[in-house]
């Protein structure tokens, strides 16, 4: 023990959280760890959300909601292009059915006043110019320019590649059963009774981190996980909806909504109802209840270019707002709990606003070599002909193409295992290159990904997971002894 | 920019036929556009037999039937650029596609052939419902990782659809020493050729279960069980008639359809039924000299038919080549009527020196004594009797001896008899 480290900070949970404090961290001097119990960082509700950088009208000024969410949609085309993450400032629609809603739209621009955000009120005519499709019958709309769509698997992933080259270290697989505070030194078990040892303990374990916390002290908050449900739609028009449709929000949340995601694909969701910890199945009778809702913002959508349904779950929670503050209790444990929506567009803000917490408790010097940048993805739709063919010429798998649904290429898949926070499954390669996610969910390209991914790793190809532990696709030769 | 006479993307079935024709009538500057590193496409993972019956009067293995093709294609020297995906397709008929040695190279076509083939519908795509865990592949992946590769992607078996690959898995899967539980059926009846489900399920004792589906899916991580369950005539789930099922592995087939995309994005017109591109009797589509064939045009049940349907793309491809400007006369379209899911040509070009017209389709639903019709309006064009029609056999008709001229628009039905 006397050899053990301690470090200045253990982030536990590494989801888009978890990442951003990791990465904001890694601006000052001190030796920080991000602990995550599933085999990459994202896997719960970072990769299954509704992939919006909301613009900041909706939550009730004053909160840390307002507060983080207008600061983060702030930051997020600056960071977006610092860690090149898919990011497009698209413009979001709140549609009005009927006078109620008109009138609660009239609120909601006043609370976009006070919260300092850019909305303003369109008429029924002047929506359908800037969004065709629209259901015809919306009598208006309140449109906020400043509303984004970002890629929550390369953000996450890439906050946290950008923490790991700023010297972050990254546990992956490593679930935390045990919290003890020995003197002023945080000490963690994970499941497999190995101790880690930190100054500061961050809590950002999301949808657990009611759980997590009780392993301290008796949490002052209670988690209600809230499970939505999508429907993701191929990329068959980059001109069939142009922004974010939002329905006129009620009691019950933001209710569903339709929007372009950073690759051109539609996703229509999500539903709301009351879940367990990491229930994240779907339902015929929700699927249906999207249909329906989806219908009030746009007409006829072509569910034959369905892709998948997929759910995620919100780490809503009983204060109704983002709980983020050191505890009373324990002085040094940080408490980034129950991140619910607008979770994904506040985590710039939040990651920085811990980090800053953090540096002032410890005192910590500036890291005068922090880099802000990621190594850029060589990507064919992003890089202009003559430089990607010049690419090809002294790397020639970048020519090879092994998607065809979402043109990745070998190189760009070979890129992702070999970098920090580096794909080693088939669902990370499909998160950080696209790889599997188009219409053909992988049935062209998942083999070859597996073959990549062997030689890349230097490991059999039946060691190789599709997510977790022991999911492994391969489970035997066809000729070995039965 | 390299300039080419004839472009082929896809070098399985579809495609080789297409060449070999297009050579032997006439044109030699050729070059098929491979994305995989061999060609004969999905035929090579299909290490069943039953190919050929038609084409070579024997029962060939899907390597065998491809090899028969290779090497024709090969003993004419025609180009194949492998590991080479077509990225874009434009209106000009310009291709844009890659591959190491070349980078992304532009080239230049008068005619393009487009033989891509099809996909499996996944599970994403048909929204079964429950969780999201590994062990639930369409049978044609876990084909390729069976007969390829030498792996098996599970040990205890649930099949959903009962679509031809589906019932090969289903033996394949039982000769490897996997335990084949059993294959829902949505439908009423199966959709997979009669032999298949003799030789692939009864042979072997596999329950084939009509009617059913596959209603939710458990397991975390790992597939665990899933739920099958009847379903009513509207194929409503049946409630109390749910049965668990422990499995590690689900494979679907459930549908192919084709892989469209390509023509979809140069703005080529959809057949709508097929998801396919719309054709006319020559298998041209709406760009001039543009033809699409195989599965990516509509999905076959034999691959003799693809071989025939690729052999006539070719043909009709060197004609377009040596004359561009054909005289057309006029314009017939071609409706689907009453019981057809779809038919092919959308469309008749006539020319003076047309002499008949083949039409594919398939029926919607099984019926056992029919009429097939072609009328144009009201007036009846030709009657065909014919028994035994099934939505997984393509049915096909011939028009001939008729002025193609004088009709305005023709509508193909199959009335049932009583």
């Amino acid at each position: 023990m006397s050899n053990e480290v301690i470090y200045d900070s253990i982030v536990i949970g590494g989801g888009v959280i978890g990442c951003s404090i990791a990465r904001y961290l890694s601006r000052f001097k001190g030796s920080f760890l991000v602990i995550e119990r599933h085999n990459d960082v994202g896997d719960e509700t970072s990769s299954a959300n509704s992939a919006i950088v909301h613009s900041g009208y909706d939550p009730k000024p004053g909160t840390l909601k307002a507060r983080f969410n207008v600061e983060g949609n702030r930051m997020m085309e600056n960071l977006a292009s610092e860690l090149d993450v898919p990011y497009k400032k698209i413009g979001s629609i709140t549609i009005a059915l009927n006078d109620d809603d008109l009138a609660t739209l009239k609120s909601l621009k006043e609370r976009a006043i006070i919260n300092g955000v850019d909305a303003e009120f369109l008429t029924k005519e002047e929506t359908i110019t800037i969004e065709p499709n629209i259901n015809k019958n919306i009598v208006g709309s309140l449109y906020c320019k400043d509303a984004g769509i970002i890629s929550p698997f390369s953000l996450t992933v890439s906050l946290m590649e950008n923490a790991m080259d700023n010297g972050v270290y990254l546990k992956l697989n490593t679930e935390i059963v045990e919290i003890k505070k020995e003197g002023d030194v945080y000490r963690v078990k994970d499941q497999n009774g190995n101790f880690y040892s930190a100054k500061t303990l961050i809590n950002a374990t999301g949808v657990n981190s009611e759980v997590v916390t009780k392993y301290l002290e008796e949490p002052s908050f209670h988690i209600t996980p809230t499970k939505g449900e999508y429907i993701l739609l191929d990329h068959f028009n980059t001109q069939w909806v142009k922004h974010t449709l939002f329905m006129c929000p009620s009691k019950v949340g933001k209710g569903v909504l339709v929007s372009p995601t950073t690759s051109y694909n539609y996703i229509v969701g999500p539903s709301a109802t009351l879940t367990e910890i990491g229930d994240t199945s779907c339902d015929a009778d929700t699927y249906a209840f999207l249909r329906e809702k989806a219908k009030n913002l746009v007409d006829n959508i072509p569910y034959f270019e369905t892709i998948k349904g997929f759910a995620g779950v919100r780490a809503n929670n009983d204060r109704e707002d983002f709980i983020i503050e050191e505890s009373n209790k324990n002085p040094g444990f940080f408490l980034v709990c129950g991140i619910m929506s607008p979770g994904l567009a506040s985590s710039p803000a939040i990651g920085k606003y811990v980090s800053e917490l953090v540096k002032t408790k410890l005192n910590l010097k500036e890291n005068k070599k922090f880099n802000p940048r990621i190594r850029p993805h060589k990507n064919l739709l992003e890089m202009n002909l003559n430089s990607y063919n010049a690419l090809i010429k002294q790397e020639p798998d970048f020519g090879h193409f092994v998607c065809r649904c979402e043109k990745v290429s070998e190189g760009e898949i070979e890129d992702v295992i070999n970098r920090n926070c580096g794909a080693h499954t088939i669902r990370g390669v499909r998160k950080r290159t696209r790889a599997g996610f188009g219409k053909c969910q992988g049935t062209f390209c998942q083999l070859e990904v597996l073959k990549i991914l062997s030689k890349e790793l230097h490991i059999d190809m039946k060691e190789i997971n599709y997510g977790d532990l022991g999911t492994n696709i391969l489970i035997s030769d066809s000729k070995e002894e039965k | 920019m390299e300039n080419i006479e004839l472009a082929i993307i896809g070098g399985g079935s579809a495609g080789l036929a297409a060449a070999i024709s297009a050579y032997d009538n006439g044109v030699k500057n050729i070059v098929i556009f491979e994305r995989e590193d061999r060609l004969g496409g999905i035929l090579n993972q299909c290490i069943h037999n039953g190919f050929g019956l038609h084409t070579f009067k024997e029962e060939l293995t899907g390597p065998e039937y491809a090899a028969r093709f290779i090497d024709e294609f090969n003993k004419r020297g025609i180009e194949a650029k492998l590991n080479t995906l077509v990225l874009s397709l434009s209106k000009e008929k310009i291709l844009t596609y890659s591959n190491s040695k070349e980078g992304v190279t532009q080239v230049k076509a008068q005619s393009v052939i487009f033989a891509a083939g099809c996909n499996e519908r996944t599970r994403g795509q048909i929204l079964i419902p429950g969780n999201r865990p590994k062990g639930v592949f369409t049978a044609g992946l876990a084909q390729k990782y069976l007969n390829i590769e030498g792996y098996l992607v599970g040990k205890n078996i649930y099949i959903l659809g009962s679509g031809d690959i589906g019932l090969i898995m289903a033996r394949r899967m039982t000769l490897e020493g996997c335990k084949v539980i059993g294959v829902s059926e949505l439908m009423p009846y199966s959709n997979g050729l009669n032999r298949n489900i003799v030789q692939c399920l009864q042979d072997y004792n596999i329950p084939l279960k009509l009617h059913n589906t596959v209603t939710r899916i458990f397991g975390k991580d790992k597939l665990e069980a899933i739920e099958i369950c009847d379903v009513d005539d509207k194929l409503r789930p049946i409630k109390g008639h749910e049965e668990i099922i422990k499995c590690d592995c689900l494979l679907l087939s459930v549908g192919l359809y084709p892989f469209n995309v390509l023509l979809n994005q140069a703005g080529v017109e959809v057949n709508m039924k097929t998801k396919g591109s719309a054709v006319d009797q020559n298998l041209e589509t709406s760009i001039d000299g543009v033809f699409s064939c195989g599965n990516v045009l509509h999905v076959h049940d034999l691959v003799d038919f693809v071989s025939e349907e690729g052999t006539l793309a070719g043909k009709n491809a060197s004609v377009y080549i040596k004359n561009p400007d054909r005289k057309i006369s006029c314009i017939v379209n071609v409706n689907s009527g009453n019981n057809l899911g779809y038919v092919l040509p959308n469309r008749i070009r006539v020319t003076d020196d047309l002499k008949e017209v083949t039409f594919s389709f398939r029926v919607r639903k099984p019926i056992k004594k029919g009429t097939i019709y072609i009328k144009d309006g009201d007036a009846i064009i030709k009657k065909q009797f014919k028994s035994f029609l099934i939505p997984s056999e393509m049915e096909h008709v011939v028009l001939k001896d008729v002025d193609f001229k004088t009709f305005t628009e023709l509508t193909v039905s199959v009335e049932e008899t009583i």
